[in-house]
């Protein structure tokens, strides 16, 4: 019999610390399943960074390092160039990636480093109580645009995968979404061929998940589902930028 | 092994290579570039890795990577860079990870200029970063030993699981000495090192009950728990501050009249100075911190001899260690202090001149 409901050998036994609804939860089983799936939890290790994330060090059962905001990618780095034999993941909300991190996340991409980013870009800083994010949309309210982010004086939303998809060296960049079970299913896809590649040493691999943030949106669960795929989905379109694998370049 | 004639970047670089470390990761700024371009240069050839990092930001964050995979790992910089760092230097104290930070100060503050200066004194010993923590400084006063801290750095910092940072300057790292190297630690050797560090670092799993869960991390959310870390590392401190004290006595005599306190650069100046004075029958005593954290209180206390009239610190600051000095002398005696900012370096005769005043 197909076992289809169990709980992932690389996750830890200790609970999530997310609110009910959210989908980090959601990001962390896929890439835990692929890892399974690969074989890899002997050779694998992960980067935590600084958001409603930051206890993912706790969440995987192989090593894990936890990163200063924004820095991940660095750390991960080190770790990789210091272990080449290791498979090395960062895992990083919009603040840390697209804000304070844009020079490490930049820079890891353009080298090829040979590591995979998965980015849950929720439009805000969940951690910190819903300030805005890099992403966050025009007009979209938050504790720190309470006003609706005005793009004459803020700019607008940063396209983070089309903006690496400019670089030359990334091997793999594609966009997904979580916020339905057919998309799911897409994204846990996208997660096994960043596994996939990375565990091959092909290069840099980057998975964005579009997510949601139930709390500081103050939408419930399944409404800011639909919230997202209306208005995120249309500015963060969804696709495979850049796959080397496939001649996608 | 023959002596070389080096530049003090060059040579601390070759002799970081010669201990076993095998990643570097830095951004050139003067008056260090030559230390990243050694790197640069021989880092393949011992199949080690070099990697000039996108920022100085970057560069201490990929040492915290390599670090916490507990391999043996450096950066170097000069004083804007290594304010830079100090985000990343709080966070390696934090998660208690080995690795080395060279500072090859010039002038400050701000952008300052490229002249040698003694201006990160307070930075290097007194924190710098965020929170309660401790880094092991050394303070070289020649280019031989700027080369020998290189190792013994290394193996502090393996020692107490700590980052330690060598305090030199713009005048070592771009003046060149005779210089001889320890012999190199061989691969095995250098595998060995690494293997110490397997009960904690990031490294590959294995099947059944070998399983591990390392975590490299200084977050501990429970006010408890931090609480007790926190102690831990206070404790490691202590040990660290009975064990690793370490200066040098020159010329240091119950006949002295002044005892002068100076590090790294200042304290070469002054020796020449004290020479000077002693062919003139006038005795003037130093200590010379090597290690300037652990500071040595108790060295300098105890060199003030019956006749001493005042202890004399001179740096190339407007008196940064000057607060250590006052600390230990505890009011006994009167101390002055003199010193040159600007990356402007005294002379031995302005020294002299300074402390013939006191006769
Ligand atoms: C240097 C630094 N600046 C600011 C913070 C505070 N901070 C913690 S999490 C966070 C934002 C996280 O947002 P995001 O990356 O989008 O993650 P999310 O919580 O939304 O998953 C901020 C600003 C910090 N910890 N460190
Ligand atoms: S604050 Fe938002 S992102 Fe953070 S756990 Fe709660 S729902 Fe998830
Ligand atoms: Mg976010």
């Amino acid at each position: 019999m197909e076992k289809i409901a169990y709980r992932p050998e690389t996750l830890t036994k200790t609970p999530f610390t997310y609110c009910p609804g959210c989908l980090h939860g959601v990001a962390h089983r896929l890439i835990a399943e692929a890892v399974d799936e690969q074989g890899l939890v002997n050779q694998m290790t992960g980067v935590a960074p600084v958001g409603c994330s930051v206890f993912a060090y706790k969440f995987f059962n192989f090593d894990m390092a936890q990163a200063a905001h924004g820095r991940a990618p660095a750390v991960a780095t080190g770790m990789k160039r210091a272990r080449p034999d290791m498979h090395v993941f960062t895992y990083q909300g919009d603040g840390d990636l697209a804000a304070i991190g844009t020079a490490e996340i930049v820079h890891a991409a353009n080298r090829g480093e040979h590591i995979s980013v998965f980015f849950v870009n929720n439009a805000i800083y969940g951690m910190t109580g819903g300030q805005m994010a890099p992403t966050t949309l025009p007009e979209m309210k938050t504790t720190t645009s309470p006003y609706g982010r005005k793009t004459d004086d803020i700019g607008f939303p940063i396209r983070v995968s089309e903006l690496l998809a400019t670089l030359i060296a990334p091997y793999y960049i594609e966009r997904v979404s979580l916020l339905s079970p057919a998309d799911i299913l897409k994204a846990k896809k996208a997660v096994s061929k960043a596994i996939q590649y990375n565990k091959e040493g092909r290069g840099f691999t980057f998975v964005e998940f579009i997510s949601t943030c139930p709390t500081n949106w103050g939408i419930d669960p399944l409404k800011s589902r639909e919230w997202a795929k209306e208005n995120m989905l249309p500015f963060f379109k969804l696709g495979c930028l850049r796959d080397k694998g496939e001649g996608v370049e | 092994m023959a002596k070389i004639l080096m530049k003090g970047n060059e040579a601390v670089a070759e002799a970081a290579i010669r201990s076993g470390c095998r990643l570097y990761f830095a951004y050139p700024i003067t008056p260090q570039s030559e230390l990243i371009e050694y790197m640069a240069r021989m880092m393949p050839k011992v199949n080690g890795t070099f990697l000039q990092a996108e920022s100085e930001v970057s560069a201490i964050n990929m040492v915290y990577g390599a670090a916490g995979c507990g391999k043996r790992v450096m950066t170097s910089s000069s004083s804007p860079g290594i304010s830079l760092k100090m985000e990343g230097i709080s966070y390696i104290a934090g998660a208690e990870l080995p690795c080395v930070i060279v500072n090859v100060q010039r002038g400050g503050p701000g952008l300052g200029d490229i002249q040698p200066a003694q201006g990160d004194y307070f930075q290097a010993t007194k924190g710098g970063g965020h929170g309660d923590y401790r880094l092991i400084v050394m303070a070289p006063s020649s280019v031989q030993e700027f080369a020998d801290m290189a190792s013994e750095a290394f193996d502090l910092a393996d020692k107490y699981r700590n980052p330690v940072m060598i305090l030199a300057d713009g005048m070592l790292g771009q003046m060149m000495e005779p210089v001889e190297f320890k012999p190199s630690r061989s691969d095995e050797e250098i595998a060995e090192m690494w293997r110490q560090h397997e009960s904690w670092c990031v490294c590959p799993n294995e099947d059944g009950d070998k399983k591990h869960h390392h975590e490299i991390n200084s977050l501990e959310i429970d006010p408890q728990v931090l609480e007790k870390h926190v102690n831990d590392l206070y404790q490691k401190y202590g040990v660290i501050e009975k064990n690793e004290v370490r200066y040098e006595e020159f010329n240091v005599s119950d006949d002295n009249e002044i005892l002068c306190v100076a590090w790294g650069t200042a304290s070469r100046i002054v020796k020449s100075a004290i020479n000077e004075l002693k062919a003139a029958g006038k005795s003037v005593g130093l200590i010379r911190p090597i290690n300037v954290w652990p500071y040595p209180y108790e060295a300098v206390a105890k060199a003030i001899g019956p006749k001493v009239k005042k202890v004399y610190v001179f740096e190339l600051n407007t008196g940064q260690m000057l607060d250590d000095v006052k600390i230990a002398v505890n009011g006994k005696v009167p101390v002055d202090f003199w010193g040159k900012v600007g990356g402007i370096v005294f002379t031995p005769a302005e020294i002299q001149a300074k402390l013939e005043e006191c006769f």
